[in-house]
């Protein structure tokens, strides 16, 4: 049985994602057993294009968010176009359609503040690039509540706003390229797991 | 647990308790509404009221009437548009409407309605389809400040911009501006629009069936509920429904995996239109 600190993985993404997760998610590989949630900003008619692009490329199994599923470990859910992503104290995900926050629905800082409060220290909070400063006060809260904190590195982002806001809202414990950001998790979990 | 797992653990415990309260109290039940959802719109009102707790709020909640209405309208949601989701419409004008033209009558129940958006958004469709004078609309919430904005219909201004391409994509036949009038930050719907719109207080969680119906409409309520909740709503729009009448739910709502998957036929996967076999 795997004694894993880490259950889940929340990812934050804005203007820019799509070529930083192309380097991170294919590099989690199969047996990678947290469940990984990832909210991308993105327009209200966007959406199944991202399950479809890293169905084909993860080798971890990759679905739209849907409400009151429980979470699969070793997942990848994407949070839809136009709702919000949460999570449930008994770890099931939850979707709602109140305003935007942060300009954004869906926006990160609801998915890591109730995922932090679902996981405490066994969550790692991710923020990539991105145009605003969603995200900031979600990934205080993982760190508040125990967990880990990694943002991209500035000089690599597209957009610098969103990792520079979070590197100034906490205390980050990994900056790192995209390259390095697969191996990076995979490492965390592995050592948390011997 | 460790010291943080607790404090969570102690924080949801007073929630818990909170809305107990609030439904001995006041009976509105919010005992069984999605934990994280309610947990964050609490958190708003105790960061807004610079409470240090939420025992402080519940004590509040007990003793303030005024206070409790602050946070009725907190809990209550209330973020629509009108035709939200035109590929839903369109949808329903083009599959549910042939169906309802064959009723010498029909009766149209807009469930948990908020601010109306989409009770007029039926009202315009129901017209332009020549249904109007042969359709009874009910249009409910639990929540009397929200319904009271539904009765007026009247919207910022700033809102008409979506609404007009919406109504266009969903296939609306006249000219969006023909059904309301504007002044420098509202529009005003037409009030002929609601001459058949019965608007009243009902609350899903702890109220019953009035009337048989031919179309239930509840969008984006259900993901609100937990599941226990969830079914004893579907209960009653299932118990609501003539054979054969449809329900509508919101985009990322649905039947799997819930007990009433077997009673209603799929009409449309992505609309999220069933309708109630006639067993």
């Amino acid at each position: 049985m795997k004694s894993g600190k880490y259950q889940a993985v929340v990812i934050g993404v804005s203007a820019g994602g799509i070529a930083v997760l192309d380097k991170i998610l294919p590099a989690l590989p199969s047996d990678f057993s947290p469940a990984v949630m990832i909210v991308q900003h993105m327009a209200a008619g966007g959406g199944s294009y991202l399950v479809e692009r890293y169905s084909s490329i993860a080798s971890l199994p990759v679905r739209e968010a849907a409400d009151k599923e429980p979470i699969q470990e070793g997942t990848i859910y994407f949070a839809p176009a136009d709702y919000h992503l949460l999570v449930e104290s008994d770890k099931t995900l939850a979707l709602s359609a109140e305003a935007k926050v942060n300009y954004s629905r869906p926006a990160i800082d609801l998915l890591f503040e109730t995922a932090a409060e679902a996981y405490c220290r066994k969550l790692i909070g991710i923020i990539l690039t991105g145009a605003n400063a969603d995200g900031a006060a979600g990934l205080s809260r993982v760190k508040e509540l125990g967990g880990t904190a990694i943002v991209q590195s500035p000089a690599t982002a597209e957009v610098e706003i969103m990792p520079l806001a979070a590197i100034h809202a906490t205390t980050v414990d990994y900056i790192a390229p995209p390259e390095e950001m697969g191996a990076l998790l995979v490492s965390l979990v592995r050592y948390e797991e011997e | 647990m460790d010291e943080k797992e607790q404090q969570i653990y102690n924080e949801n415990l007073e929630i818990r308790l909170l809305l107990e309260a609030i439904y001995q109290k006041y009976g509105y039940d919010f005992r069984n509404y999605a934990g994280a959802h309610t947990k964050r719109r609490l958190k708003h009102r105790k960061t807004v009221s610079a409470l240090r707790n939420y025992s402080e709020m519940l004590h509040r909640i007990i003793y303030d009437e005024e206070y409790f209405n602050s946070v009725l309208l907190d809990l209550s949601i209330n973020v629509t548009e009108m035709f939200r989701d035109p590929w839903f419409y369109r949808e329903v004008r083009e599959i549910v409407v042939p169906h309802l033209q064959t009723y010498p009558f029909i009766k149209v129940w807009h469930a948990g309605c908020s601010a109306g958006q989409e009770v007029y958004s039926m009202a315009i469709l129901l017209e332009e389809e020549g249904m109007k004078d042969r359709t009874q609309m009910y249009a409910t919430d639990f929540n009397e400040p929200i319904l009271a904005r539904a009765k007026k219909g009247i919207y910022p201004l700033d809102a008409v911009r979506q609404y007009t391409l919406n109504y266009i994509e969903s296939g609306g036949k006249e000219s969006f501006s023909d059904y309301y009038t504007a002044d420098d930050r509202h529009v005003i719907l037409k009030s002929s629009l609601r001459e058949k719109v019965l608007f009243s207080s009902h609350n899903l969680a702890t109220d019953g069936v009035f009337g048989e119906m031919n179309v239930v409409f509840c969008r984006n309520v259900l993901i609100y509920f937990n599941k226990e909740l969830q079914e004893r709503v579907l209960r009653l729009f299932y118990d609501s429904l003539c054979p054969g009448g449809f329900l509508c739910l919101g985009s990322k709502e649905s039947l799997s995996f819930t007990g009433f998957v077997d009673k209603f036929e799929i009409v449309a996967a992505r609309e999220k239109i069933y309708r109630k076999r006639r067993s």
